[in-house]
C-alpha cells in the first residue's frame, strides 16, 4: 500500500538531495571540525557553508546562526538566555496556543517564581494583541510568540508585535518552526531578536535545530562545556545534520514559490472539496492568515482517533486534535483556547501537505474521507437529527 | 500509536451490533460529548428471558467502539442476572486486553450495561451517587471507590485510566489519593482532638519546645530567648542577645516563636515580651 503523507507539520520526508549531501559525513568525512589537522578542518569549512546557507534563508548573518539539537532546545535556549540576561525581571509573556516546547517551559517557569502571562486567542485563533500590549511592563524579560500555529496553521503578526515589544526595550523571541520554508522570512529588516527553527520540519533530518540570535542580543549559553558555536552552544557539532540543514535551507528557498502556489492550491482543493462533500464539517483557524500547507477540519460528532485509524487503512497519514490520540483525556489546548466546541474539537483532523504531495493523492483523500466520516457517524449516538438538510 | 490487540482492531474495523433496537427492553446511556466518549446501549429479551439482541451506538476512540462491540457480543444469550455480573475486566479480556490508558472504555461498557438493566427492572434512573470529586469528567467518590476496589488500583494515574477522574485539571488529585488511601486502609486517621492540657503539662511542653526548636534557631543568628512565666495562655518571654536589640524582634516573636508554640503546644497560646 502506498503511503499518502499529509502530516508534514509533525515531520517531513528528508529530501533525497539532503541525504546525498549528508552521506559522506557518516563515512569518509568523519573528522572533528575543531581538530587542528586538515582532515578535521575540511569538515569545519563545509559547516561554514551550511551556516551561510541557513543565514541566507533567514536574511541573517552567518554569525547569527547557532546550530542546536532541535526546535525545543532552540526555544529553551532563547527563553532561558533572555531571563538570565535580565535577572531582575520576573515576567514573561507568551500565548495560550504555543507548542509545548514553549508552553510547558512557561508553565515550568510559572512554578519557579516567574509571573507568566498567556495571551488568549479568539474563535479563529487570532491573538488578542491589545491584551498582549497591555501586559507589557518594566518587569517583562521576554515575549515569545510563535510565528505560525502547528495545529491550525494560523499565522501571527510577529513582526508587528516584535516592533512594539522592542520599543519597550524587551527581548522578543519567536518559535518559527512551522513558518520557515512555508512563508518568506527576512531577519534583515525585522525587530525579532531570536528565532527557533527545526530541521525535520523542512526536509532535513531529526536532531538538528537552529537558533537565530540577532547580533548584539545579550545571551547566556544553555549548554556549556566547549567552545563550539562561538562558545554559545557547547558540544561537538552534529556535522552530517548541519550539512543536511544547510542543503535543506537552500531547497526551502527554491521551493518557497511552489509551496505558496501549487501546494496552496492542493490544500485549498482538499479543504473545499471536503467541506462540500461532508456535512457538519468546518475549518479550525483563520483562513485569511494561514500557512499554505495546513488545514484543520472539524468533523462534528465523531472522535478523531477512529478517523485516523480508518484513514490509516488507506495509508493516509494525518493527525488529530482529539484527546484519545494523545493519551491525555482532553482535546488539544489550541482548539480549547480557541473555544472550539467539544462537538467539533474531538473530531478535528489536521492535514499538512508538502511539496511532495500530488494532485492524485489529494483526489484519493477527497474520495475516501466522506465514507470514513459517514461510517463513524453511523455509530455515533449524537449523529441522529444533525444531518444537514 | 496505541498498542491495540488484533482483536481490538478487528472489532473497531468490523464492529458487531451497531445500531438501536426500537422496541428495546432495556436502554442505558453513559458519557457525553464533552467527556470525549459516550455509549448508548439497547437490548431485547427473547421468549426464553435471555438477551436475544443487543445494539450499541458509540462516540469515542477505537477502543471505545471495540469495547462496545465486545460488550454486545458478551451479553447476547445471557439472562439479565448473568449480564449484571459482567465486569469491565470481562470486556477487556474479551478483546485480549486494552492499553491501560484505555481501560475507561471498558468501564463505560459496564456502566451502560448497569443502566440498561436498571431501566429494564423499572428502577428509577440512578442519580450519580455520592459526591462529585472530579468536576471535569463528573466522577463521584463512590465511582472512584468502586474502581479502586474492583481493579485493585493504587495510584491516581490508574484511577484516571479506569474512570478518567483526575485526567484534566488535576484539582481533585488530593481527594482521589484520599479515597485510594481509605480503600487500602492507609488513610491518616482523623487527628484526635487533643485533651486539654493541665497547666503543668503546658508549661513543660512550652519549655521543651523553646529548648528543642526555638532556641537553636535563634542562636544561629546570635540571639536567645528566655521563658519568664506562663499565665493562662499568655506566654511571657524575654529576648536576649542580638534579638534584644533587633528591630525585627517583634516579627520574630509573633511569626516565628508564637507560630511554633501554637503548632507544637496549643493553638490558644499568645506570646508576649516582658
Amino acid at each position: 500500500m502506498k503511503t499518502i503523507y499529509m502530516d508534514n507539520n509533525a515531520t517531513t520526508r528528508v529530501a533525497p538531495e539532503v541525504v546525498e549531501e549528508m552521506l559522506p559525513f557518516f563515512s569518509d568525512l568523519y573528522g572533528n571540525p575543531s581538530s587542528m589537522h586538515a582532515f578535521g578542518g575540511n569538515v569545519g569549512a563545509t559547516l561554514k557553508t551550511a551556516r551561510e546557507r541557513v543565514a541566507t534563508l533567514l536574511g541573517a548573518l552567518p554569525e547569527e546562526i547557532l546550530f542546536t539539537s532541535c526546535g525545543t532546545e532552540s526555544d529553551s535556549t532563547a527563553i532561558h538566555a533572555a531571563i538570565r540576561a535580565n535577572p531582575d525581571k520576573r515576567h514573561i509573556i507568551t500565548t495560550r496556543v504555543e507548542h509545548p516546547a514553549v508552553k510547558s517551559l512557561g508553565e515550568h517557569l510559572a512554578q519557579n517564581g516567574y509571573r507568566v502571562t498567556f495571551v488568549p486567542v479568539d474563535r479563529r485563533g487570532r491573538l488578542d494583541l491589545d491584551f498582549l500590549y497591555r501586559n507589557l511592563s518594566d518587569d517583562t524579560a521576554v515575549v515569545s510568540v510563535m510565528w505560525a500555529n502547528n495545529e491550525t496553521g494560523t499565522i501571527f503578526p510577529v513582526e508587528e508585535i516584535a516592533r512594539k515589544v522592542k520599543d519597550r526595550g524587551i527581548v522578543f523571541h519567536s518559535d518559527a518552526v512551522q513558518a520557515v520554508g512555508k512563508i518568506p522570512i527576512n531577519m534583515a529588516d525585522s525587530a525579532i531578536d531570536m528565532l527557533s527553527l527545526s530541521g525535520h520540519k523542512l526536509h532535513a533530518p531529526k536532531g538538528i535545530g537552529v537558533l537565530y540570535l540577532r547580533k548584539g542580543t545579550r545571551f547566556a549559553p544553555f549548554l556549556v562545556g566547549g567552545h563550539q558555536e562561538a562558545g554559545r552552544r557547547a558540544g561537538t557539532e552534529n556535522t552530517a545534520s548541519i550539512i543536511g540543514m544547510g542543503r535543506a535551507a537552500q531547497l526551502a528557498m527554491a521551493w518557497l514559490r511552489d509551496e505558496n502556489t501549487r501546494v496552496r492550491a492542493l490544500r485549498d482543493k482538499l479543504e473545499t472539496e471536503l467541506l462540500k462533500r461532508v456535512p457538519n464539517a468546518m475549518i479550525n483557524g483563520d483562513p485569511d492568515n494561514r500557512l499554505p500547507n495546513t488545514t484543520s477540519i472539524a468533523f462534528e460528532f465523531i472522535e478523531g482517533e477512529g478517523i485516523l485509524l480508518l484513514m490509516d487503512q488507506y495509508g493516509i497519514c494525518a493527525s488529530s486534535g482529539s484527546a484519545c490520540t494523545s493519551g491525555s483525556l482532553e482535546p488539544s489546548h489550541v482548539l480549547r483556547a480557541m473555544g472550539v466546541p467539544f462537538t467539533a474539537a474531538h473530531g478535528s483532523i489536521r492535514y499538512s501537505l508538502s511539496i511532495y504531495n500530488t494532485e492524485e493523492e489529494i483526489d484519493f483523500v477527497i474520495d475516501k474521507m466522506p465514507s470514513i466520516i459517514e461510517r463513524l457517524r453511523r455509530m455515533s449516538p449524537f449523529w441522529q437529527g444533525n444531518q444537514s438538510a | 500509536m496505541w498498542d491495540y490487540t488484533e482483536k481490538t482492531k478487528e472489532h473497531f474495523l468490523n464492529p458487531r451490533n451497531v445500531g438501536f433496537i426500537d422496541d428495546f427492553d432495556g436502554i442505558g446511556e453513559v458519557g457525553s460529548l464533552a467527556c470525549g466518549d459516550a455509549l448508548k446501549l439497547t437490548f431485547k429479551l427473547g421468549e426464553d428471558r435471555r438477551i436475544a439482541d443487543a445494539k450499541f451506538q458509540t462516540f469515542g476512540c477505537a477502543s471505545a467502539i471495540a469495547s462496545s462491540s465486545a460488550l454486545t457480543e458478551i451479553i447476547k444469550g445471557m439472562t439479565v442476572e448473568e449480564a449484571a455480573m459482567v465486569t469491565n475486566d470481562d470486556i477487556a479480556d474479551f478483546l485480549g486486553g486494552l492499553p491501560k490508558e484505555k481501560m475507561h472504555c471498558s468501564v463505560m461498557g459496564r456502566d451502560a450495561m448497569e443502566k440498561a438493566i436498571a431501566y429494564y427492572r423499572g428502577e428509577a434512573e440512578k442519580k450519580i451517587e455520592g459526591e462529585i470529586v472530579c468536576e471535569c469528567f463528573g466522577v463521584s467518590d463512590l465511582q472512584i471507590e468502586r474502581a479502586v476496589k474492583e481493579n485493585g488500583l493504587t495510584t491516581i494515574d490508574a484511577v484516571t485510566d479506569y474512570v478518567k477522574a483526575g485526567g484534566a485539571c488535576g484539582n481533585c488529585h488530593d481527594k482521589i489519593q484520599f479515597i485510594i488511601d481509605t480503600v487500602l486502609g492507609n488513610a491518616p486517621r482523623a487527628a484526635k482532638k487533643p485533651e486539654a492540657l493541665t497547666n503543668i503539662q503546658k508549661i513543660k511542653m512550652i519549655d521543651a519546645t523553646l529548648e528543642r526548636e526555638i532556641k537553636p534557631a535563634l542562636k544561629q543568628d546570635g540571639g536567645d530567648i528566655e521563658l519568664v512565666d506562663v499565665d493562662g495562655n499568655r506566654v511571657l518571654v524575654k529576648l536576649r542577645g542580638t534579638c534584644a536589640s533587633c528591630s525585627k524582634s517583634q516579627i520574630t516573636l509573633k511569626h516565628y516563636v508564637e507560630t511554633k508554640l501554637k503548632d507544637l503546644v496549643s493553638q490558644d497560646l499568645v506570646v508576649e515580651e516582658v
